[in-house]
Formats: C-alpha cells, structure tokens, sequence
C-alpha cells in the first residue's frame, strides 16, 4: 500500500512539473510539454515487449507456464502502452507537422510494434491447449524481436525524420533544460513504477486465478480458465 | 563429421524431394500461388492502366502481389502435413533441422517458379523497362530467400493453430516489413538504372535479414516442430 500511495504522489507531482515548473522548449514552446509524457509512455511500450520477449525465452528454457502467464500480461500491457504513445506522438505530430501520420520512421516502428502485438493477440486465441500456445506464441515473440533491429535500420532509409533528436542523440548530448530534465527522468521513473505496479497487480490476479482453479479441478484445467479470464 | 554432413545435406533433399513429388501430384499450392498472382496482377494493371504512374511505384506494386501470392500460398508446407496427418511420420524419420531446411528449400523453389511466371507477366502488363536487369535479379531472389526464410517457421506455426489462413498473413507481415522495404528500395534502384554498387547497402541487408531469420528459425523450429 505503501508504494501505490508514493506512486500517486509521485505522479501528481510528475503532472504538476511537466505543466508548472519545466520550462517550455525553445522553438516547440508549449507543445514540448507532451514529450514529458510521451517518450516515458514509449519507453514502457518497449521495455514491457522486451519483459515478453524474455519470459517467452525463459519459458522455452524452463517449460514453466508461469513465465507464460508474465509474457502474456507484459504483452498486454506492452499493447496499452503502445496505443497510448501512437495517440500522444499523433497528437503532436499534428500539432507541430500539420498531420496526424505521415509514416515517419518513429511512427512506422511503433505501428509495427501495435501489428506485432495484435499479431501475437490473435495467434494466442487462436491456438488450443496452453502448453502448445505457450511455446508458439513464445516462439513468435522471440522471432518477431529479432526483426527489430532490421526495422530501426531500414525504416530511416525511406522517410525522411521529422521527429526531435532523441534525447540522447548521436552527438552524445543532451538538449534539455536542467528543470526539463528532472521532470523528464522523474516522468520515466513515474511510468515505469506504473507498469511494475500494474503488472505485478495482474499477475497476482492470474496466480489467484490458477489457485482458485486448481482447488475444484486439476491444475491444468484451471490455467486455461485463468487464461480465459485474461482474455 | 564429413561423412555426418553429407548426411544432412541428403536427408534435406530428401525433404525437399518428398515436399516437390507430393506438390507435383496435387499441384495444389503451385496453382493456388500462380493464380493468385496472376489475378491479383490483373486487378492491378486492368485499374491502373488508364494512368500514367511513376515507374518507382512498380517496384512497390511488385513486391505487394508477391507478398500477397507468398501468403496464399507458402503455408502449404507444413499445413498439409497435419491434414493428411503425415506429421508424426516425418518428425520420426528426420530431425527437426533437416525438416526445416528441407520445407524452405521447397518453399524458395515454389517461389521461383511463381515468379518465373508473375515477373515476366509483370514486366509486359505493366510495360516496365529495367534499367539494371542484374540488380533486379539479385534482388529479386535475395528477396526471395529473405521471404521464404521468414515465414517458413511462421507457417510452422501456424500449422497448428486454428483460422490457419488468415493468420498467416497477420503473423507474417511485422516480421517481413523490413524486407519488403528493402526489397522495394532494391527493385527501385534496379528500375531506375543505378549500378549495382548503389544498391549494395540494399543488397547486404536483404543478406542479413536473411541470414538471421534462418537462423533464429533453426534454433526455434524444435520447440514448434514437437509441440
């Protein structure tokens, strides 16, 4: 309890910051403020897809469902974060480019991390049996990450970026105001901690789930069930 | 360990061999590829005849119905193992390794032939002059390796999962976006005429996206293959 009402506060302050007490960027002027929570909301967009791709890894190593189980929420929470950060760059990119997609490079990458998760979504329900699902849609995780790499290299090559420097950019420094900065790597902290929070809060949900399952039927039954319940 | 690989290399035609007599019989995936492409190659020149369109486009409009003909047609491989329930039988006569290589290798021949007929097509509908025909082929089958080698564990997998065939495209397509760019890049720069150094970086990367893929299949297909 401790830690959700910290997180609370830390985020109202993180909210407060990014409006009242960062000053706006030279150039964008107001609309920089979105970046206070665009990028951090990006940034669990990929790290919840690379806590995925390392519980699908695990699972195939350890054939435990439970690694399953955390691949999948990750995924899920991975997918809301992504949505949230296509709909705040959209936004901006309106706001700053005149229109809401134009296929730029960040934009292309975060769609196909949105296609790769509904992709992984589809193939979940699609697939009886939760050790088999386990280990297909693990493996297609794993394959789907590999292609990654390819897709920050090659997506640049076709559309010129309109967006920002990232924040630490190849010339090794860093742009931001000294203020802009606290509230920033306060604001990544903030969404971090929000995913933990949320993902160790679903996950005891699905364990309980199992539990609840295992008690009236075999434990295997009660997996799918917790799973159905997952959607 | 000389004598070990020779072994491997003939366990894989054998594969391959099975794979191309059984499709010679049917003729069922080759059909449903061709006529896919052919079909989808009208719509396309019978709506855009009429107008003129940049000749960069048709690098675009290539790649798009091979893609698309791939789809319907490359998940035959493992698919039709499960439906005549030969799976069992395979999986214990060769390893999962030879297994792979072996559909892969059949599922690049079936796209050469697909092509040997679509490309040429292609090239005459759409009246399309080639600036650097060797760019174009090197490419063109990189890209093809590239497309086999990518999906041909996706079709493992989707073997078996049910709504086989619509899932195969919604899998595929994240995962085969970077070599379309690339391929499509390549095919443009062939178009226009550029020499093939030009087109290097295009061709090194369709090279490692291929290399890696195969190799991230290899070491993933025996969790797929024995599930």
């Amino acid at each position: 309890m401790f830690w959700q009402i910290l997180l609370g506060l830390w985020m109202t302050l993180v909210i407060a910051g990014a409006f009242l007490y960062a000053p706006p960027a030279e150039g964008l002027g107001e609309l920089s403020r979105i970046a206070f929570f665009h990028i951090p909301v990006a940034w669990v967009a990929v790290l919840a897809f690379l806590v995925s791709m390392i519980n699908s890894v695990q699972y195939l190593r350890r054939r435990n469902l439970d690694n399953d189980l955390q691949a999948a929420i990750s995924s899920e929470l991975g997918l809301a974060f992504a949505i949230l950060a296509t709909i705040t760059g959209s936004i901006f990119a309106k706001a700053t480019w005149g229109s809401y997609w134009n296929w730029d490079p960040r934009e292309t990458s975060i769609f196909v991390l949105l296609l790769i998760y509904g992709a992984y979504f589809a193939l979940r329900s699609a697939i009886e049996g939760e050790e088999r699902r386990a280990s297909l849609s693990a493996v297609y995780s794993i394959v789907a990450f590999v292609t990654v790499p390819f897709l920050v290299f090659v997506a640049p090559r076709v559309y010129y970026s309109l967006h920002p420097d990232p924040l630490v950019n190849t010339r090794g420094s860093l742009d931001m105001d000294a203020r802009m900065l606290q509230v920033f790597f306060a604001s990544l902290l903030a969404f971090t901690g929000l995913y933990v929070w949320i993902y160790r809060l679903h996950l005891a949900i699905a364990r309980l789930g199992l539990k609840v399952g295992a008690t009236g039927q075999t434990a295997t039954s009660g997996h799918s069930e917790a799973h159905t319940k997952e959607g | 360990m000389a004598t070990r690989s020779y072994g491997w290399v003939s366990e894989v035609s054998a594969v391959w061999r099975k794979d191309l007599r059984a499709e010679f019989r049917t003729k069922y995936a080759i059909n449903a590829l061709i006529m896919f492409a052919v079909t989808t190659l009208t719509v396309v020149s019978f709506s855009i005849g009429p107008y003129a369109i940049a000749r960069e486009v048709m690098a675009a409009l290539l790649w798009i119905i091979l893609f698309f003909s791939a789809m319907s047609g490359l998940s035959r491989a493992f698919i039709h193992e499960e439906e005549t329930r030969t799976v069992n039988a395979l999986r214990l006569s060769a390893r999962p390794s030879v297994v792979l290589v072996g559909k892969l290798a059949f599922n690049i021949s079936l796209l050469i032939m697909l092509e040997a007929v679509v490309v040429p097509l292609f090239l005459i509908l759409m009246n399309l002059h080639i600036g650097n025909y060797s760019l174009f082929l090197l490419v063109l089958v990189l890209g093809t390796m590239g497309l086999a080698g990518a999906t041909t564990i996706i079709a493992a997998i989707i073997a078996k999962a049910s709504s086989k065939g619509a899932l195969f495209a919604v899998l595929s397509f994240p995962i085969l976006l970077p070599l379309l760019v690339m391929a499509i890049n390549g095919t443009k720069l062939a178009i226009n005429g550029a020499p093939v150094a030009e087109g290097l970086p295009e061709v090194r990367m369709l090279i490692s996206y291929t290399v890696v893929m195969v190799t991230a299949s290899l070491m993933l297909f025996e969790f797929v293959w024995n599930e």
